[in-house]
């Protein structure tokens, strides 16, 4: 459990971080969304304590980050940020090995475990080990990068803007990497981007910042259907909101029985995707699959009921 | 590339050659040297010069690499930022004073021999190797040097697991200048009873005898080539493993 207690950061006359509470749970990803300079990644940075808070504290697990040395705390969390950071004169094996090898795991234990990551990632431990970050794609550094930072298994993996260097397409499929691993590992992350999007797809829960202050922390959903100020709302992109409640919920949660023509969407398609295949081919419901009970369908009708907002 | 995989084994035979076997050369050098006098310098051996001189340079360009990259690391912490201005004063100040009026001023302290020529291959050696390290450290990848203070390399290991390597190259460009410089340079230090290859080069200058101020010349230039082409290699050995 990751505690931030009335955190606060003052440069000069400037408040870049204003009384901030919020506790994330172990085993979720918290994303923090804000445009620049709202303060967001001065908060992620004062959790490892690149930054020290002028007042307020954060307890990991119930302990103060401020008992032990900021090197030694820093080692217990991981950090990627944009850009990778990656050792160059360094081997991608080296590079993911460097935290273990800073806290004295046996040689053995260390290759083990690149290879454990690197497997993880997709990314062939044979070919990529004894290669040099510069020999990679902007893809390939970037999956070394987020797996340096959980070499060590981690207590929280801090990220900052990770896919912000990547295109598209490539972006996508680190996201979902990334929601992948979080979930085969059980890793705690608190995540600082400036896109909504992504928040809203890796977040178990959303803090949003504005100039500084936390104006609203709650899950995905929440932040959508209940935008707590024009400001959120206008993170959110308020016309899309109906769109992207709908992609935040499962097909086959509105799934009734019956039958219905065409493909069955995947086990994992969103309302988005059905509302999508509906509106491609014209039909008024599409099959799903569903858990239990066998292939069902979703209806028109039943999606536009969930896409409505409250008032 | 392939002119270099000629070249370079010719110019090491030459410079061998001229070093170890100073007679083959004779047929070439006796129509500058003046009728009847001797052609190939003898009163000592040309190797042991060799030596000595090298011995020189080494010994001024480890001192001034020594003392300019520790001034450099100092002076790149924030603790020692302040002094970034006064180191820069002063290895300038080593740089505009000429060597030869180091060697001067140094005599009546050091006495004659190696001693003032190490000095003023020491001080005149110091700007290039303190400016390419200051340089090299205060522009390493930002991101990089992030993520390592963020896993929690503490100073000591940033410096020296991941700055001093990435300054190598660079900081290896100035030594290579600093060493370049002094092998020259050091050749003054005759003048003052220091043992060098500026020992033929001045008995050919005092006797007029063209031939000695010409093989002392070659040899001393030879070695420069060699030594900036070797160095050079290494640079770009270092640089294709820590370019991203």
């Amino acid at each position: 459990m990751i505690e931030i207690d009335h955190l606060t950061k003052v440069y000069g006359s400037a408040t870049a971080v204003d009384d901030v509470t919020l506790t994330a749970q172990s085993g979720t990803i918290t994303a923090i969304v804000g445009t620049s300079g709202s303060g967001k990644t001065t908060l992620l940075r004062m959790i490892n304590r690149l930054e020290e808070p002028t007042s307020g504290e954060v307890r990991i697990n119930g302990e103060t980050t401020t008992d032990v040395k900021p090197y030694v705390l820093r080692r217990r969390i991981g950090y990627a940020i944009q850009g990778h950071g990656l050792f160059p004169h360094h081997t991608v094996g080296r590079n993911i090995g460097a935290v273990p090898r800073l806290l004295g795991w046996p040689r053995e234990k260390i290759r083990a475990r690149v290879d454990e990551l690197l497997d993880l990632f997709s990314l062939d431990p044979a070919e990529f080990r004894d290669r040099y970050p510069a020999e990679l794609s902007g893809g390939q550094q970037q999956r070394v990068g987020v797996a340096r930072a959980l070499a060590s298994r981690p207590d929280l993996l801090l990220m900052d803007e990770p896919f912000g260097a990547l295109d598209p397409i490539i972006r996508a499929r680190a996201q979902d990497d990334l929601r992948r691993i979080q979930r085969t590992l059980g890793s705690t992350i608190m995540l600082v981007t400036h896109d909504m999007e992504e928040a809203i797809r890796l977040g178990d829960h959303v803090a949003v910042m504005d100039g500084g202050r936390l104006v609203q922390y709650a899950p995905p959903a929440e932040i959508v259907a209940r935008p707590a100020t024009p400001f959120v709302a206008d993170m959110v992109g308020d016309v899309d909101r109906p769109l992207r409640l709908l992609s935040l919920i499962p097909a086959a949660e509105v799934a009734e029985d019956g039958a219905a023509e065409g493909e069955a969407l995947p086990r994992n398609a969103s309302l988005r995707d059905a509302l999508s295949a509906c509106l491609r081919t014209g039909r008024e419901a599409v099959p799903v699959q569903r858990e239990e009970g066998g292939p069902g369908r979703a209806t028109l009708a039943a999606i536009r009921a969930r896409a409505e907002l409250p008032e | 590339m392939r002119i270099g995989t000629f070249l370079r084994p010719a110019l090491v035979l030459l410079l061998l050659a001229l070093v170890l076997r100073p007679d083959w050369f004779v047929p070439l050098f006796a129509p500058l040297a003046p009728v009847g006098g001797p052609v190939i310098y003898a009163r000592s051996s040309l190797l042991s010069l060799s030596l000595s001189h090298l011995g020189l340079v080494a010994a001024a360009t480890a001192a001034a690499t020594l003392i300019a990259v520790s001034l450099a690391i100092l002076v790149t912490r924030p603790a020692g930022a302040a002094f970034r201005p006064l180191s820069r004063t002063i290895t300038n100040m080593g740089q505009t004073f000429p060597p030869v009026a180091v060697l001067a001023l140094a005599v009546p302290a050091l006495g004659f021999g190696a001693g003032p020529t190490l000095v003023a291959l020491f001080l005149y050696g110091l700007l290039p190797i303190f400016e390419n390290s200051v340089a090299a450290l205060t522009s390493l990848p930002p991101a990089t040097m992030e993520a390592a203070r963020g896993m929690g390399l503490n100073r000591r290991q940033r410096l020296w697991q991941v700055e001093l390597p990435l300054a190598l190259p660079v900081m290896l460009t100035g030594i290579r200048l600093s060493a370049v410089i002094s092998l020259g340079t050091a050749t003054i230090g005759s003048t003052v009873a220091a043992r060098t290859l500026g020992e033929v080069i001045i008995a050919g200058l005092l006797t007029s005898n063209t031939a000695y101020v010409l093989q002392g010349g070659l040899i001393v230039g030879l070695f420069a080539v060699l030594i900036y082409d070797a160095l050079v290699q290494l640079e770009k050995r270092l640089s294709r493993q820590t370019s991203s």
